[in-house]
């Protein structure tokens, strides 16, 4: 440490000895960029290219026509596709909302510091950890009606004949079912997010306001809502992008059912890829999910650093 | 720290070489097919083989919501991993166009294998492309329709029998139209039966593969639906939307609503088992295949269940299942492959294959007098499949397919529309594929 | 300062906020719970209606998870007795056990994946995590801005080149390629997570070695690599449970070979109907880690999720 207060770094002792930090740099950094550059951007430039083509993959020797914008006119003027971005909007809107309202309220309490809070937190954080495939797929056996635990605790409190509703197979509750589900699994993380924003708020604020003689009540909605408004806001933007392209939770849930009710963007893209095989119909569909949900962050973004500069 | 490193290191390698190591010996071969009851019976079938040919038999059976999803995929992938694969029917296009299975008409004049010797509806099912030519992609392995069972304990019992005669004026017993069978499942719905409340009947309902599909045809067929007007011409209206099409598609929606268990809304081959087998449902539909395996069934099997045939109404129709062996072109030992089934195509194998639970689609075993009486659906079997039909088996039929999943499911189960527009949709998606196809 | 704070809460205050988060977390764990409790039932007492609270446990779900059945002959049964305890449980059903399942396998795959990308993510993510916390690279702001936004692709959408360039490579269905596409996805987070750790590192450490005589890739070996440890293992735990727990690539790209515990779970069967006790077996044992991890490590864990999220 002493060392540290008197020495002055020589520039021109780096680059003698080894490498340049220049060359360090590009051979740290390359390898990176090289998988990035292979895995991610060369598919997504060959995406936008088969998303101008009739190709289909399982079709190999079929001649491969390039149909110009066909494959967006024919996506954009679908109105089942405009159904699925409802299910997805539907989804997307409850999700963040009851996460949003259960995460900061569970944060709050747990910011009281009762005593075992430490490890009450971490029971509470166990379902986002989890593979949302294999838990959606138990989820599934929780909402059976006729076995399922689920409609017999709504039954115990409510009273209602537990075989008379059906999570699943309901067009009215279907898309609840996955909403709950998220729920349970992803409100911790935005718990967590909260409460890092509730640590950050320093005591002095409030006793300052307890000198002004605001009211707790005063104080919740001018102190404590405002500066955790950033964390939060921070904490809808990674739900809302992951929830965006949700797949294997609902999947295993619902599969998009019942009918096409639950049938989010990311499975009708399943569906249409790889099971339908449409490749370059597919492709155009990928860019317009990308583009749209670039598109809603940048915004988002946006705003999100408007908000930390008051 | 280097220690740690080292250790991930070698788990990291031990992926690479376990990843470019050859899959097999030459004499190793994988035979595909879905994981069900039939493919166990098929596993001790190929012992015979193994020690006759020296070669080793491994296999992949995936279950069925996966199993045209993976099997499928790894055609069109180009996977080596399956030596013979026991594909769906309507997979022969695909696999006969795009170049994946191997064709056997070679093969077959020169073992002296002839496709007169198994039963002629199969051979056209699950043998040949263009459909009824004579080019053949794969033997007929496991002959399938969708059938029916139900508590034969139940409809002897005294007084539910009174009791169905109280409210129907009519016998209980075995269904003999589509009318009759939904009257019966109407009339268990809900009923108490030793203590537990029962329903009427499962059926497929399922939207993620073929389900709905399968169940919905079930109807269709009896009621004369035909997928054109004219064969190979493609022109379906007024053949995929008649009255009678209409008639059966709102037929299937009334069962569905009025006499099927709560919950069983996306319901496929386990989903009906499970049904029948916790016994919640009087009657359930099912494919041949699981038969063997429910009259096992040490709580419901037995004395306690029977067995019927799809019932016609304006004609006879069952719904076909069943797949051909293939050989696929990918694989690496065709010659074992064909070996195998060459194998397998003996009489005295295919008598084995139908004692272990595998239907066999030869003649010698079919024409067999003993056939009828040997087990207690052999005779049903035998009626389903002289009046089986199929879906599509072009090779876009995966796309015909869900096409028709989301028009069915959207109108059966969420109440969208209604039974003309549901086929009127279907009309258009199918022309739509078809038109892609340069077909129209 | 006074020592009284007006923020301290009163006990009753305390009580009422942990009586509230204690029963979320029950409630919460409810599902998890009945999934261990589901795969000690037998089938018929996992799909009983009503369901069943009180059962007598067996070992059917995980002897079924691990083995494949056959049905056999009476004749067969009579003639060769039962060779073990987990033979005795499959007779009941008039079944034979022939061999292992495949979970065995998938649940191996599943490792080597896992720590085959998270490795592979470490060490790229904290060579590169470094560089942009040390060195002025052109565009950095940009390339790291860049890195993050490839996390937005949908899987699906992202499945569908790199399933035709795979099929060209032959790189399907490998253990190779999905470890190389696991570390794909990871690495951005690997590198904006470890390049936080890293700045958080004072720089006069190795600048103090660097005039000792060290090279400067001496000085991030020998200084800064020991210095983030912590860091470097919660980013870690983060990439590991990533790979452990990615479903959509796993079911488009892998077969027989490289196939992962999350799609096979689903799909396990029994005879003829869905195997829940199995399923629940399978699911129980491949959750249980994670859930072990993430009450160990919760200090590191749970700092990690709000330090990622929250760094800007």
């Amino acid at each position: 440490m002493e060392r540290v207060a008197s020495a002055t770094p020589s520039p021109i002792a780096h680059s003698v000895r080894g490498l340049s930090d220049r060359a360090i740099a590009w051979v740290f950094v390359a390898p990176t960029i090289f998988l990035l550059l292979a895995i991610n951007i060369f598919p997504l430039i060959w995406t936008i290219q088969l998303s101008f083509t009739n190709y289909k993959a399982n079709r190999i020797g079929r001649e491969v026509k390039n149909v110009g914008l066909r494959n967006y006119e024919r996506i954009l003027t679908d109105t089942d596709i405009w159904l699925n971005m409802q299910a997805t909007a539907h989804f997307l809107f409850w999700t963040i909302a009851l996460q949003v309202l259960i995460g900061f309220a569970l944060a709050w309490l747990i910011n009281k510091k009762f005593k075992g809070n430490d490890l009450w937190t971490t029971i509470i954080v166990l379902p986002m950890m989890l593979s949302p495939a294999v838990v959606g797929n138990f989820w599934k056996f929780l909402y059976q009606p006729q076995i399922g635990l689920f409609n017999y605790i709504i039954s115990f409190f409510t009273g209602v004949e537990p075989s008379s509703f059906q999570m699943l197979g309901q067009v009215n509750l279907a898309p609840w079912s996955i909403v709950i589900v998220d729920t349970w699994m992803w409100t911790p993380f935005v718990m967590l997010i909260c409460l890092a924003g509730l640590r950050s708020i320093p005591d002095y604020i409030y006793e300052a306001a307890e000198i002004d003689r605001a009211s707790k009540w005063r104080q919740f909605w001018t102190i404590t809502v405002p500066m955790v408004m950033p964390f939060l806001m921070l904490a809808v933007l990674f739900r809302g992008i992951e929830n965006f392209k949700m797949f294997d939770l609902v999947v295993q849930l619902t599969g998009g059912g019942p009918g096409s009710t639950t049938e989010l963007t990311s499975i009708n893209l399943k569906r249409e890829a790889f099971e339908k095989w449409r490749t370059g119909y597919a492709s155009a569909y990928a860019i317009i999910l990308f583009v749209t949900v670039f598109g809603l962050a940048s915004i988002y973004v946006k705003a999100l650093n408007k908000v930390k500069e008051r | 720290m280097s220690k740690y490193k080292k250790v991930l290191a070698a788990l990291a390698m031990g992926g690479f070489f376990t990843a470019s190591a050859p899959a097999a010996q030459a004499d190793d071969l994988t035979l595909c097919w879905a994981a069900w009851d039939p493919a166990n019976a098929l596993v001790e079938l190929s012992k015979e083989f193994e020690s006759q040919s020296g070669h080793k038999m491994n296999f992949e059976f995936v279950p069925w919501p996966n199993f045209a999803d993976r099997m499928l995929n790894e055609l069109n992938s180009g996977g080596k991993l399956c030596d013979l694969l026991i594909g769906d029917s309507q997979w022969i296009g695909g696999g006969a166009e795009n170049g994946h299975y191997v064709k056997l008409n070679d093969f077959f004049d020169k073992e002296g294998i002839s496709m007169n010797d198994f039963a002629p509806a199969t051979v056209y099912a699950y043998s040949t492309w263009p459909k009824g030519t004579p080019n053949y992609y794969a033997l007929p392995a496991m002959g399938d329709a969708n059938g029916w069972f139900y508590r034969k304990d139940w409809f002897q019992r005294d007084d539910i029998k009174a009791a169905y005669k109280a409210a129907t004026g009519q016998e209980l017993g075995e269904p003999k139209t589509q009318k009759e069978m939904l009257q019966i499942a109407q009339f268990f719905q809900g009923r108490e039966i030793d203590g537990k409340t029962v329903y009427g009947a499962a059926i497929f309902t399922e939207r993620g593969s073929e389900g709905i599909t399968m169940g919905v045809t079930s109807a269709l067929y009896p009621w004369g639906f035909k997928y054109e007007n004219t064969p190979g011409k493609y022109d379906m209206q007024g053949a995929v939307n008649s009255p009678e099409a209409v008639e059966a598609l709102d037929f299937y929606k009334q069962f569905y609503k009025t006499a099927t268990p709560p919950g069983y809304t996306n319901s496929y081959m386990g989903e009906s088992l499970d049904a029948f087998k916790s016994g919640q449902v009087a009657m359930a539909m099912n494919w041949f295949a699981f038969f063997p395996g429910l009259y096992a069934d040490p709580n419901t099997g037995g004395d306690k269940i029977d067995f019927f045939v799809n019932p016609p109404q304006n004609q006879a129709g069952s719904t076909l299942g069943g797949q051909g062996i293939s050989v696929v072109s990918y694989s690496e030992k065709k010659d074992a492959a064909l070996e195998y089934i060459k194998w397998f195509s003996q009489p005295s194998v295919q008598a084995k294959w139908w004692e272990l639970g595998g239907y066999s689609a030869h003649n010698s075993v079919l024409n067999d007098p003993g056939f009828v009486k040997s087990q207690p659906f052999a005779g049903d079997f035998l009626e389903a499949m002289g009046a089986v039909q199929d879906f599509w088996q072009e090779p876009a039929y995966a796309e015909l397919l869900l096409a028709m999943q989301k028009r069915v499911h959207d109108f059966v189960v969420a109440d969208k529309g209604t039974a003309k527009e549901a086929l009127d949709l279907l009309i258009e998606d199918w022309t739509e594929v078809f038109e892609d196809e340069g077909k129209l | 300062m006074s020592s009284f704070s007006v923020t301290d809460t009163s006990s009753r205050t305390k009580r009422i906020a942990g009586t509230l988060v204690i029963v979320y977390a029950l409630i919460t764990m409810l599902p998890l719970v009945w999934i261990g409790a589901t795969g000690f039932k037998s089938p018929a007492d996992a799909i009983s209606y009503p369901p069943k609270v009180v059962f007598s446990p067996t070992l059917e779900g995980y002897v079924n998870l691990f083995t494949t059945r056959t049905r056999q002959t009476q004749e067969y049964l009579q003639n060769n007795p039962p060779t073990n305890w987990a033979d005795e449980i499959v007779r009941q059903y008039d079944m034979v056990i022939v061999g292992p399942s495949k979970f065995g396998e998938r649940f191996l795959n599943s490792v080597i994946i896992g720590f085959g990308s998270t490795f592979l993510s470490i060490f790229l993510g904290t060579l590169a995590a470094y560089a942009f916390s040390r060195f002025k690279i052109p565009l950095a702001d940009d390339l790291l801005f860049f890195i993050l936004s490839t996390r937005m692709m949908p899987p699906i959408a992202v499945a569908i080149p790199i399933f035709l360039m795979y099929r060209n490579l032959g790189l399907s269905d490998t253990h190779l390629g999905m470890i190389l596409l696991y570390t794909a996805v990871n690495i951005s987070l690997a590198v904006w997570l470890l390049k936080g750790f890293i700045d958080e590192i004072p720089r006069e450490y190795e600048e103090a070695a660097l005039i000792d005589g060290y090279t400067r890739f001496q000085a991030f070996y020998k200084v800064v690599l020991p210095q983030a440890a912590t860091g470097i293992a919660s980013t870690a735990i983060f990439c590991l449970i990533f790979a452990w727990n990615e479903y959509a690539f796993a079911v488009l790209l892998t077969s027989a070979t490289a196939q992962t515990a999350p799609p096979f779970i689903p799909t396990i069967i029994g005879i003829g109907g869905l195997d829940w006790p199995a399923v629940a077996a399978g699911a129980t044992l491949f959750l249980l880690p994670v859930m072990i991890f993430t009450i160990m490590l919760r200090k590191h864990l749970l700092r990690g999720i709000t330090f990622g999220a929250v760094r800007k």
